[in-house]
């Protein structure tokens, strides 16, 4: 599509997603949100980005393949399940790490599940982004 | 192969050393276990698997795991050596080198595993490694061929074995093998006994290579010939055998398990030794002498007496050796001549003395000549037979056969080659192996000559501890001893001589008999391409039934599906009734979104324009999200409201492809769409309806409200859920999405010509369309 008005308006529009999509991803333990929601809103910020300037452009802008993003993410996921092997939890089992915590205050909490969620964004990112800019060069 | 390239004086760097030093190491380590294990000592070392399902992998160190443990990595150490400068120079030595690696690792997981499930998996992974280095030689249709007729037939084997673990387990109370063989009689009094031992045989039976399972063995020497002598004698075969063994004290002592080994090890045992003396490749003639020692593993486990058992153990150490070193040698002359044919090799004495001492010590060890071990094995074998609860005449004449025929077999393999004249041009002159190549046979060999002069270490630190495992006492074991006075153990073993020498004199008169036998004898190979093709041809046929490739029709079939299922199980049930109440109240906001949904449907179903439908559905699919707002499920809000952005998207791209809606001159299908729309809508609102009656069951709501902040840290019980209590399920479905997106990747580009064309076409069918 060449079209002036969105590709300008796409430049703010695009980063704006992806910056609530981060923002959606971290809050979505207490808030509603979470590594989906999050995948799903920076998914939208580069298709958008591609019907503006192009799968081309959009590819550039990723860097990173899409389907690798996504197999990364799964790898991210499945590593942080197996690392409560190393305390001797079953898979899966969250570990926490609360970094200067002082009585009720949970300081800044760190956690395996943390790096599950951020797996599960990047997989339906990347899977999402691999169906769509197969489909957009496909026409 | 590249194996026989002469002079191949490339090497494979500090990978081909790694895996040495990897199965030295671990050899080692198993050493340290001969003191306290010889002792009656047993070592058992837990680790939390999955507790939930009771699955530890635990471990456990006792006699008979440590035997195999040791002759898994000894000869691993020697195998790996060899191969080093078997395929020394091979582009894909790494990749070579991985698999066997693994492959020791996964074999040594499952015979120290002592936990059935852990069992299972490591059972898995060596037919898995062994189907991949069958198939080393990937770039040849035959090696393909065997590698995934091995990888189906043990990999069919142990689904069937997984059922008769899941029964055992089940059974006992526990999947840890030694709780369950500390039951005594309970298992076998048990009703399910016979359906466990059938099972469980059936996938033993399978990995061993018992007749009717037995083709794929001889199939798999395609692979390369350190790797037959590893896993395909003298390891990975004994999977079976090292199962039956493991369950022995649990399962054994029946009348079904006495006849059931003792009939299949017997008839497998002379079967295999008449082919193997049919044969003219040395390689395919030590691997029918392989299935004829695992039947008669087989066949001594049948019994539970001290002389069978002593007799199994014996041989089940001597055969590693022997067998090992045998097929290391026969890798050796195929290095040094470029052939494997017995009639074509001959006088290869001089050329490669080291090899024909080799191959001397290992020939006599298998002949059973005194005084080496395999003579004592042979001994306490008759023995056995003497004592067995089947028939004594049975057993005795059927061991008797194959003893003898190995006595013919060992001559051909390991005598005639070295010792005769040439009979033939063989493709390079003889060269004697590398010392990598030969240490390996040489060690092996002279330890079954070391252990037949000094039995008494063999006694100690092997057989004693691990007939323990089988009868519960050391003194259970049968001493192991050359000279054991004149008795009949000692005329079988004559007789054994006088028919193996007369076999081996007249062999070459004998064979085309023998192969005329072996034409008119069922073919098991040409049966399993038949089950294949039938196979294939079923589900070409259920393919052309179901896959119309018409996505309305499968709409269709689904929407029927949950109607009949659904609608059907209401009425069987007996649960619809009239009138339904709905007793909620109904706000303003309700109405207007039930009018919004309304709306959406009726324009849907009624356009003639796709546009027009695709909004409309979104308006559709807007309404839902509202409704999840309305009754506080934001989350779930939100991720209807980007997915139906992103599907109106998609759909936008596909439509600029898809032919239009309203095609002329078909039949329109839209009268049947809405009874069967209506019937779906008309029975899932009655559903929920009558859900409605039923109080609610909050306890899993209460249970995720209480604890997901004390336990999980996290408020968003919804996202806790995700993350956290139900990770797994998660992953899976990640997993799924991954794989939808990288299929749906490949349809389309795979595709894209035949599409294109399709296009191109309708594209011109619309324009001659459009000109009247």
């Amino acid at each position: 599509m060449n079209s002036l008005i969105l590709q300008v308006a796409t430049r703010y529009l695009s980063s704006l997603l992806l910056v609530f999509s981060i923002y959606m991803l971290l809050r979505g333990h207490n808030e509603p949100g979470g590594g989906f929601i999050g995948g799903l809103v920076g998914a939208t910020g580069f298709i958008l980005y591609a019907v503006a300037c192009g799968t081309s452009g959009a590819r550039q802008a990723l860097r990173v393949s899409p389907q690798n993003i996504a197999a990364i993410g799964l790898g991210i996921s499945l590593l942080s399940g197996l690392f409560s092997m190393f305390f001797a939890d079953a898979p899966f089992t969250g570990q926490w790490l609360f970094i200067g915590a002082e009585g009720d205050d949970k300081g800044l909490p760190i956690s395996t599940i943390l790096f599950f969620d951020i797996g599960v964004y990047l997989v339906v990112l990347g899977a999402i982004l691999t169906l769509v800019f197969a489909m957009e060069e496909e026409i | 192969m590249a194996a026989s390239k002469p002079g191949a004086s490339a090497s494979n760097g500090v990978i081909g050393w790694v895996p040495v030093a990897i199965a030295a190491s671990l050899f080692a380590y198993f050493l340290q276990f001969l003191g306290p294990v010889s002792q009656g000592e047993v070592i058992r070392l837990v680790w939390n698997w999955v507790p939930s399902l009771d699955i530890a992998l635990s471990f456990t160190v006792d006699g008979l795991s440590l035997t195999f443990a040791l002759l898994i990595s000894g000869i691993g150490t020697a195998v790996m050596l060899y191969s080093n400068s078997y395929l020394a120079g091979h582009p894909q030595y790494d990749r070579f080198a991985l698999y066997l690696t693994s492959f020791m690792l996964a074999m040594l997981g499952l015979v120290l595993a002592d936990n059935l499930i852990a069992l299972f998996v490591f059972w898995e992974l060596t037919t898995i490694t062994s189907y991949l280095l069958i198939g080393f030689n990937n770039e040849e249709a035959k090696s393909r061929r065997s590698a995934l007729q091995a990888l189906l037939l043990t990999g069919a084997g142990a689904l069937v074995l997984l059922a008769g673990i899941i029964l055992l387990g089940v059974a006992a109370g526990t999947f840890e093998i030694s709780e369950i063989l500390a039951q005594g009689d309970a298992i076998r009094e048990h009703p399910w006994y016979v359906g466990i031992v059938i099972l469980v045989l059936v996938g033993a039976f399978t990995k061993s290579a018992q007749v009717p399972f037995h083709f794929w063995l001889p199939n798999a020497m395609a692979a390369p010939t350190p790797v037959s002598a590893f896993l395909h004698s003298a390891t990975m075969v004994k999977g079976g055998v090292y199962l039956m063994a493991r369950l022995h004290p649990g399962l054994s002592g029946t009348e079904l398990w006495l006849w059931t080994l003792t009939v299949f090890g017997a008839v497998t045992a002379v079967f295999a030794s008449i082919l193997a003396f049919r044969q003219t490749d040395l390689k395919q003639a030590l691997a029918y002498t392989t299935l004829m020692a695992l039947g008669t593993l087989t066949m001594l486990l049948g019994s539970a007496e001290g002389y069978a058992i002593t007799a199994f153990v014996t041989f089940l150490v001597v055969h590693s050796l022997y067998k090992a070193a045998l097929f290391l040698v026969v890798g050796c002359i195929d290095h040094g001549t470029g052939t494997r044919d017995a009639n074509v090799l001959g006088g290869l004495g001089k050329a490669m003395p080291v090899t024909a001492f080799a191959a001397a010590l290992a020939a006599l060890s298998m002949a059973g000549i005194p005084p080496f071990m395999g003579f004592i094995a042979k001994e306490l074998a008759y023995k056995g037979a003497e004592e067995t609860l089947t028939n004594v005449t049975f057993v005795a004449g059927m061991s008797l056969a194959a003893n003898a025929l190995m006595v013919a077999v060992a001559g051909i393999v390991a005598l005639r080659p070295f010792w005769s004249k040439a009979e033939g041009e063989m493709p390079h002159t003889p060269h004697e192996a590398p010392w990598p190549m030969l240490a390996g046979p040489v060690v092996l060999a002279v330890l079954g000559l070391l252990f037949g002069l000094m039995p008494g270490y063999a006694q100690t630190y092997l057989v004693n501890p691990t007939v323990q495992g089988f009868l519960g006492s050391m003194e259970a074991a049968k001493e192991l001893k050359l000279w054991a006075g004149v008795n009949l153990a000692l005329y079988l073993s004559i007789a054994t001589f006088v028919i193996g020498g007369l076999l081996y004199a007249f062999h070459r008169t004998l064979r085309p008999a023998l192969i005329r036998v072996n034409m008119a004898s069922p073919k098991f190979d040409k049966g399993w391409d038949n089950i294949l093709d039938g196979l294939k041809a079923v589900a070409a046929w259920q393919t052309r039934l179901l896959q119309s490739g018409v996505l309305r029709q499968y709409m269709f079939v689904i929407f029927a599906t949950l109607l009949v299922g659904v609608g059907g199980t209401l009425w069987a049930k007996g649960a619809f009734h009239w009138p339904l109440v709905f007793e909620g109240e109904l706000a303003p906001k309700h109405w207007t979104v039930i009018g919004l949904l309304m709306v959406g449907t009726l324009v849907t179903v009624t356009t003639r324009s796709r546009i027009l439908a695709i909004a409309a559905l979104g308006v559709v699919g807007i309404a839902v999200a509202i409704i999840f707002i309305i009754y506080g499920a934001p989350d779930v809000a939100i991720t209807q409201l980007l997915v139906e952005t992103l599907v109106v998207v998609l759909v936008a791209v596909a439509m600029l492809r898809l032919p239009l809606l309203d095609q002329k001159g078909k039949s329109d299908h839209r009268p049947l769409d809405a009874v069967l729309a209506v019937g779906v809508g008309g029975v899932v609102t009655m559903t929920i309806l009558l859900m409605l009656e039923q109080p609610i069951d909050l306890r899993l709501s209460a249970y995720f409200n209480e604890t997901a902040w004390p336990d999980a840290f996290g408020r968003n019980i919804v996202n806790v859920i995700l993350v956290d209590f139900r990770a797994l399920d998660t992953f899976g479905e990640i997993a799924v999405v991954l794989i939808a997106g990288l299929s749906a990747y490949a349809l389309l580009r795979t595709t894209q010509p035949v599409r294109h064309r399709r296009g191109m076409r309708n594209k011109d069918t619309n324009v001659q369309e459009d000109t009247p």
